[in-house]
């Protein structure tokens, strides 16, 4: 005979210590609530583990942590920014993401409502960038030990053999292209810290690139030489970072790179530099020059890559300086981020 | 973006760039302190040493009060924050300015004193008031623009009757620190200063006014514009003073007439006057000890004096030896005559004042600029 349950009470309950420790509470949290969002084959097997088919080509794996606050923003909540992230990292090799996993460290007192809101947000991004939530984990800590949710992924995917993106193949006159406008993500995760709140239209534009990367391989092929999502330190800490890893500079130019009027404005307003904020739905990639105009129609033509631009040029320099001439008719530096702008912005 | 576009663009921008050229005696040169940090920063972000003839030179000033904040003072306010009664509430560009011996807040804070970074003064008064049992102190620090809010909130606090506030202050000033770059008895160990010229912030003149200037002008005998801090505003202040060199005057202008007058905001004078007074001295960094550049609470509102709430001891450090910082901020050598310049000094660990934020004239050069001295080498 099979005991009786009470059913989760999503809509007041919240999460305890209970459900994470092993027992019938946890096994219900989970097939209750995760697995209904995630919903595929794999899980509803209930293994410790899932198996998959290794096709044609390597592996791509990849693994990421987020610590998000607030865990909602406009554009999205922790969940999805665990799916996209995740999706990105591994769609910047050129590879086709697959499957990933999630671990959840809920903090007890963690309301149902938040958690299945979180978890469905991850299903859905899941399903729209094709990808498969195939394994997990949950602990829950006592009251005070983590801030509400924090959510481990990792992720497989592959990459044809004869493809193979990276900073030493950049050379010298290859194109700087972006994916869209710089900033939206850190701004919109700004404005709704407590004590810095501001009212913006802004959102961020945290989404799942690999469909606009798989565009941009298609007509691209080898003239693409890698591609990169500037996360944290902005596109400049990317640039500097691919600098000085292909040994070379870059010469950008202000006037060509993409910054909404809002976020110009809240960046005015807080002493930053856009190009020093997070984005999480953009792409930069170096292109050699006779791929790059192809390349960045196929960005333009995507809804991903609308605002897409040619935004300067890789230059042979010992000293690996990022340099921009600025819209103002002067020149300057593109410095890494110094120092902490931000914590948790993702 | 509306009201800040208009003041960046290109084209005026090039027109004013050509009239400088045009106007700047090739055969002598022009040599203008930038008082203030913000203007630095301005100078830099937007390249505009790229627009000016090889004959005007811009020497960054010590005018960022995150930079010229002495070691000591970092301690003094560590020690605070490190009794366990005590919220340190402080402006988040503090958190990593370094004290004695590598110490800063931010570490300070990682080992579990109880710092929190506020955005405004008020934000300080909110969380006194939200915990009565804990002892809130405010890190004051600024020049003349941001002193009146420190002033507001002394006052707000005395009404709400708060017993658990006070202030740490380190609010300085202007005038006086002008002055000293010129008329310091240090200037006899680095050498002999040579500024044509000076641009005035133009948000301490929202507050102050011109007139404090007109006796430093008149006294050296050196011109002074008072400027805005976008870009345009910065290029046309450069050609005011260019064409107060060439015509041998020596007065205060105003550039940035659209929110300067000659007497300043009255109302926030009186109130600065009523809670503040001067220091017979303080110490910056770099600087060392410049007379009556400091403000500290009037006796009546000694209770929300933190150094003495808390009976706090002047704490007093060296500087580094090795560091340029002096000679740097009076206009004597460039950062890359400084040994110490993005070898062990970097915005990472800054050991100088001119590094210690982005304002400072060694940060932004290493930030903004440092292309340049590679292409001068390659040139010479």
């Amino acid at each position: 005979m099979k005991a009786h349950q009470r059913k989760l009470d999503i809509k007041n309950g919240c999460v305890d210590l209970s459900h994470g420790s092993g027992g019938r509470a946890m096994a219900q949290l989970i097939s209750g609530l995760f697995h209904e969002a995630f919903g595929n084959e794999w899980l509803a097997r209930g293994n410790d583990q899932s198996a998959f088919a290794v096709g044609a080509g390597r592996m791509v794996m990849t693994t990421d942590g987020y610590v998000v606050s607030p865990l909602f923003f406009p554009g999205g909540n922790i969940g999805s920014l665990a799916v996209h992230g995740t999706v990105n990292d591994i769609a910047m090799a050129g590879a086709k993401p697959l499957y990933l996993s999630a671990s959840f460290i809920i903090e007890e007192g963690f309301r149902f409502a938040d958690l299945r809101m979180i978890a469905e947000s991850m299903g859905q991004a899941a399903r729209e960038a094709g990808v498969h939530i195939i394994t997990g984990d949950t602990k829950v800590v006592e009251r005070g030990k983590a801030d509400g949710l924090f959510i481990s992924t990792a992720g497989v995917g592959v990459v044809p053999d004869e493809l193979d993106l990276s900073a030493e193949k950049a050379e010298a006159g290859d194109r700087v292209l972006i994916s869209g406008t710089l900033g939206d993500h850190g701004v919109a995760i700004m404005s709704k810290r407590q004590n810095l709140a501001f009212e913006t239209e802004i959102v961020s534009d945290s989404a799942s690139l690999n469909d606009l990367v798989a565009k941009m391989v298609e007509v691209g092929g080898h003239g693409i030489r890698l591609m990169r999502d500037p996360t944290r330190g902005g596109l400049a800490a990317t640039l500097n970072e691919i600098a000085e890893q292909s040994d070379l500079g870059f010469r950008l130019q202000e006037e060509a790179i993409p910054v909404k009027p809002g976020v110009a404005a809240a960046c005015e307003l807080l002493g930053l530099d856009p190009l020093h904020v997070a984005n999480e739905g953009k792409l930069v990639a170096i292109v050699s020059p006779e791929a790059a105009e192809a390349v960045l129609a196929a960005m333009r033509a995507h809804p991903l890559g609308r605002d897409a631009a040619d935004i300067g040029e890789a230059v042979a320099d010992d000293h690996h300086f990022v340099q921009m001439a600025t819209s103002f008719g002067g020149g300057r530096i593109v410095d890494w981020l110094s120092g902490e702008q931000l914590p948790r912005i993702c | 973006m509306k009201y800040a576009d208009e003041f960046r663009d290109k084209q005026i921008a090039l027109g004013l760039a050509k009239a400088i050229c045009a106007e700047a005696d090739p055969q002598r040169p022009y040599r203008f302190m930038e008082f203030c940090g913000g203007h630095t920063h301005a100078i830099s972000r937007y390249g505009l040493e790229d627009m000016l003839p090889k004959t005007v030179r811009m020497i960054h000033g010590p005018g960022c009060p995150v930079c010229v904040l002495p070691a000591g003072r970092i301690d003094m306010a560590i020690r605070l924050a490190e009794r366990s009664e005590v919220i340190l509430c402080v402006y988040g560009d503090l958190m990593r300015v370094p004290g004695s011996q590598g110490a800063s807040l931010l570490k300070a804070k990682a080992r579990g004193a109880d710092i929190r970074m506020v955005y405004s003064t008020i934000d300080a008064v909110r969380i006194a008031d939200e915990n009565p049992e804990r002892e809130v102190v405010f890190f004051a620090i600024g020049f003349e623009t941001t002193t009146p809010p420190t002033a507001v909130m002394i006052r707000l606090a005395d009404r709400k009757q708060l017993e658990n506030f006070s202030v740490f202050c380190n609010h300085v000033l202007t005038p006086p620190a002008m002055q000293n770059i010129l008329d310091s008895p240090d200037i006899r160990n680095i050498g002999r200063v040579e500024i044509d010229g000076f641009v005035g912030p133009a948000h301490v003149s929202t507050i102050i006014g011109t007139a404090p200037y007109e006796f430093f002008a008149e006294e050296f005998g050196k011109p002074v514009v008072i400027s805005g801090f976008e870009p345009l505003d910065m290029m046309q202040a450069i050609l005011m003073l260019v064409r107060q060199v060439n015509e041998n005057r020596h007065e205060v202008e105003n550039q940035y007439s659209r929110a300067v007058t000659r007497d300043g905001n009255l109302r926030a004078k009186e109130e600065v006057a009523d809670i503040f007074e001067l220091r017979d001295e303080f110490e910056w960094r770099g600087l060392g000890s410049v007379p009556y550049s400091g403000l500290k609470l009037k006796r009546a509102y000694a209770k929300y004096d933190a150094e003495i709430r808390f009976d706090m001891n002047e704490l007093r450090v060296d500087d580094n030896p090795a560091c340029e910082c002096g000679a740097i901020l009076r206009g004597v050598k460039k950062p890359v005559d400084c040994k110490l310049f993005g070898t062990v000094c970097t915005p990472e660990t800054p050991m100088g004042s001119c590094m210690v934020s982005s304002e400072g004239a060694c940060a932004a050069h290493w930030t903004y600029g440092r292309f340049r001295d590679h292409q001068q080498r390659r040139a010479s």
